[in-house]
């Protein structure tokens, strides 16, 4: 295997940050030496000592059970939680398509430096360079040890791993396990978590809810958690928590998320003093299955690969409602091969939803309300035949069928954009931890690598290179480095947050009104799908702001949550999601407003060129946002970390 | 549509359980089977009675989360199809449909429809992985698979831990489950090490967690939502046997 890198150039840090607590500690040197050269400088934790060191790991989806996983090997005392009934339910699971390495096995001129150029271009120029760099030169070792694990990764008749193409990229760098990439993933994760937990490193505790961050002393120690079976409020102390708690999409209510994905942990993170980064930075993913009704609970997401061999279109004409098969060739509109012919319908995530939306918007969305596109495959059908077809996508083809009753090999999918993915999340430096000294951050749950828009097959990576390489690196950093005092259960801020999880508990309860928890949701929902969705304009967010707060007013004196919190109550649990979920509403739509530019998801009306493509500001936006928690959402004070682009030239983002 | 269900209602572990009949109007065909419980839940709350518990979570059939007998069938007998992708269109209007909540001895009614299947867990702690330490591997393409082994290892890899082949068992057996990972793992070159420690561990766990002795009746195979195949089990019979005569040593 051949990595090429760029020629070195001497270039030192040049971050510039306004507030000394965002400083990204990004070390000197050229990129391409930064890792190397940060992980021999890094102070290490004897063997012998790191059964003494405590550290929690909250998540346990590829991130979370990566690092829990790693962090046991090497001899920690590591105590892990998930809300879920098993850590290998984790919403990592429900990734299909793959996952991006720069192996170069297909000798397509791939090399980490393009990967590293296509994620930092896909992004729109609004993630660190050096986070990125570090990640696309560790995502050729998550695929060795994945193989290592014994993930069935797809392979060749010699042999040899398979590799599929994905959006934003003109190389085939991506390794898949038939439409289960991410089930694949992490039950290798779950696996190495299981063998800890049976040597008795790890200690996973299931079925358990974070609630709260335990600082003392301006540091992370510790987490308050709900037992979900008996409703138990408990503390863990530690000496470092690392929070791998995954993305916020939940918060419109409907996306592809699992039902359970919420924001509880980071949210009480930032109430506690972490700052909050790009909180604006949705990713709506352009393939998934329409809404059928207004009993639709989720939405179901159709891989990316399928644009492989899939075209995209809607009728030329407005209004033109014959069946598919009835509408000649000349009279479709094949909009992504006719708007950006060099990546055709593998346009970029963000690209493709937009251009969705416009034709939409046109009058020429096909299906019930018009709110879908068609996903065409008789082409490919024609050209590879329907076996060749059912061997790529045939679980895909199936899901479609059992959800819609439709069938995809006899006329084409109809798919429109849906909330998949948050880019934004608690802001962390080079080591990936959170303006809390002791509090990581790993996976979707903080801000750091895929900037404003994630390109395909780079969440898994991301998840696995923070769990399996660099946490457990940096945080034997901070361990090493000490300076703290040891704590037990009995310290007064132990107590106190305690008492104000048992108090936030016991107040949804008593609160007894009229409206069940999910008609609160849902109205979050078509609040921020309207206005802080695909497009977002100033009139339509500072109409959210207003309606937002009434919202989170009314939740608190009318919600009804019946039962009692000495037991299983979900009922009780997605109350305090769905009010952690309207205080980030909030934030997300100032975080929307204050942008005034569009750059990749986040796509202001007002900023846009005259085809109607997204028109970035590098004089005044060249920022990562971070707000500070002031008590209320509405209160919260922006800071700003500088982006400098050293290697990449800020330029345009073109898929034309 | 409208439809009548029978649901289990059972508030603890520690107290008994019985069905309680509900009606629910305005079902669209277009409604998943667990949108259809959201529907029923949120009448009941509106009247002041408490939602009806049950596991669920990804519902696009992955995470393995859901899982109830619908009129005697775990996730309701179509084929390939978990709970939460069973749609209301496989019912009529007018039907009536008991649902119920995994009956085995190893997985304990939690509440209402929810079990704990925490033995699932502990049966793949007894020894279902590859002790590859982070750090260690060799690069991936080091060692070609066949494709065909690669594939074969696949389809049982694919298990999602539901639950409904212990369900569907007349013995609530645990040997579709644990067949599974046994093969995913020994037909795998970098499983080989392991092979025999492994299949030994976790049957001893299956038999320890007090699942039921497999009698090859098949159930299991055909409730289970990723059509993992029966001749696993043959695979794992064959792999206890050999493991048995040499003591899980792997030298013979």
């Amino acid at each position: 295997m051949t990595i090429e890198t760029k020629p070195q150039v001497d270039s030192r840090s040049s971050v510039t940050y306004t507030d000394a607590r965002l400083n990204a500690n990004i070390p000197a040197g050229p990129i391409e030496q930064k890792w190397s050269k940060h992980k021999f400088e890094m102070k290490l934790v004897n063997p012998a000592n790191r059964r003494k060191y405590t550290i929690i790991v909250v998540g346990t989806g590829l991130a979370g059970g990566a690092a829990a996983a790693t962090l046991g090997e090497m001899g920690y005392n590591v105590q892990a939680f998930c809300y879920q009934d098993s850590a290998r339910r984790a919403h990592s699971i429900a990734a299909q398509g793959g996952i991006n390495a720069a192996k170069n096995y297909r000798n397509d001129g791939d090399s980490v430096y393009r990967l590293f150029y296509d994620t930092i271009k896909g992004g729109d120029f609004r993630a660190r360079e050096a986070n990125v760099y570090r990640l696309a030169e560790l995502s050729v070792n998550i695929i060795d040890q994945c193989v290592a694990q014994g993930v069935p990764f797809a392979r060749e008749y010699s042999g040899y791993l398979d590799n599929r193409s994905f959006g934003g990229a003109q190389v085939a760098r991506t390794f898949y396990a038939r439409g289960q990439t991410g089930q694949q993933l992490l039950i290798g994760a779950y696996q190495s978590l299981s063998r800890q937990v049976a040597a008795g490193t790890v200690k996973l505790n299931e079925r358990t809810e974070m609630l709260d961050v335990i600082v003392i002393d301006g540091r992370a120690r510790g987490i308050i958690t709900r037992d979900m079976v008996t409703g138990k409020i408990e503390s863990h102390v530690a000496d470092a928590v690392i929070l791998a708690t995954g993305g916020y999409s939940n918060v419109f209510y409907l996306s592809t998320n699992a039902k359970g994905c919420n924001v509880t942990a980071a949210w009480r993170a930032h109430k506690r003093g972490a700052f909050f980064a790009n909180p604006c930075y949705t990713q709506i993913h352009p393939t998934c299955i329409p809404v059928s009704g207004d009993h639709q609970s989720k939405l179901t997401l159709m891989s990316e690969s399928l644009r492989n061999d899939g075209r995209v279109w809607v009728p030329k004409q407005a209004g033109d409602n014959r069946a598919p098969e009835q509408i000649p060739e000349d009279e479709r509109d094949y909009y992504l091969e006719r708007r950006y012919p060099s990546y055709g319908n593998l346009a970029p995530r963000d690209i493709s939803s937009r251009a969705a939306k416009q034709v939409c918007d046109e009058g020429r969305g096909v299906g019930p309300g018009g709110l879908g596109v068609y996903l065409d495959f008789s082409d490919a059908i024609k050209r590879l035949g329907e076996n060749a077809i059912r061997a790529r996508y045939g679980n895909l083809f199936d899901m479609y069928e059992r959800i819609t009753g439709e069938n995809p090999y006899k006329s084409p999918m109809r798919i429109y954009p849906a909330v998949h993915y948050t880019m934004g999340g608690l802001w962390v430096d080079y080591n990936l931890m959170s303006t809390i000294p002791g509090l990581f951050v790993g996976g979707e749950a903080n801000f750091s690598d895929h900037g404003a828009n994630r390109l395909g097959a780079s969440a898994l990576m991301q998840g696995l290179a923070d769990g399996y390489f660099v946490l457990p690196s940096t945080i034997g950093n901070y361990l090493a480095t000490g300076g703290y005092d040891k704590v037990d259960q009995s310290h007064p801020a132990v107590q106190e947050a305690l008492n104000e999880v048992t108090q936030r508990t016991q107040k949804l309860l008593d609160i007894n009104g009229t409206r069940s928890v999910d008609s609160f949701h849902r109205e979050l929902g078509n609040i921020m799908w309207e206005y802080c969705g695909m497009s977002r304009t100033k009139e339509g967010l500072t109409h959210a702001l207003k309606l937002i707060p009434e919202l989170r007013e009314q939740f608190w004196n009318d919600v009804r949550v019946l039962g009692s919190g000495n037991e299983l109550n979900q009922e009780l649990e997605k109350a305090g999601r769905v009010a952690d979920f309207i205080e980030l509403g909030e934030l997300m739509c100032r975080d929307a407003l204050e942008r005034a530019e569009s750059c990749g998801g986040h796509f202001r009306e007002e900023s846009q060129t005259p085809d109607g493509e997204a028109l970035r500001n590098d004089d005044e936006y060249c920022y990562v946002s971070a707000w500070e928690h002031m008590g209320d959402p509405s209160q919260a004070v922006l800071h700003k970390e500088n982006l400098e682009f050293e290697n990449v030239k800020l330029a345009t983002r073109s898929y034309k | 549509m409208k439809i009548t269900v029978n649901v289990w209602r059972q508030k603890n572990a520690k107290t008994k359980g019985t069905i309680v009949k509900y009606n629910v109007d305005h079902v669209s065909p277009d409604m998943s089977f667990l949108e259809m419980l959201d529907v029923l839940n949120q009448q009941l709350i509106a009247r002041g009675e408490e939602a009806i518990a049950f596991d669920h979570d990804c519902r696009e059939g992955i995470c393995g989360s859901c899982g109830v007998v619908i009129n005697g069938y775990a996730h309701g007998g179509q084929q390939a199809t978990t709970t939460c992708q069973l749609h209301m269109r496989s019912f009529k209007d007018g039907d009536e449909i008991t649902v119920e909540p995994w009956r085995a001895k190893a997985f304990p009614v939690i509440k209402d429809l929810v079990v704990d299947r925490g033995a699932f867990d502990r049966i793949i702690r007894a020894g279902g992985f590859i002790s590859a330490g982070t750090g260690s591997a060799p690069d991936a393409n080091s060692t070609p698979v066949a494709k065909e082994s690669a594939d074969l290892a696949f389809d049982a890899a694919q298990c999602i831990g539901c639950g409904a082949c212990v369900a569907a068992c007349p013995n609530a057996s645990a040997m579709l489950f644990t067949a599974a990972k046994v093969s995913h793992l020994g037909l795998l070159p970098q499983g080989q090490p392991e092979r025999k420690t492994r299949v030994l561990n976790m049957v001893a766990q299956m038999d320890t967690e007090g699942f039921g002795g497999c009698t090859n009746i098949g159930e299991c195979s055909a409730a289970c939502p990723k059509e993992i195949g029966l001749h696993f089990i043959g695979r794992l019979n064959r792999d206890l046997l050999g493991a048995s005569l040499t003591g899980g040593s792997s030298v013979d």
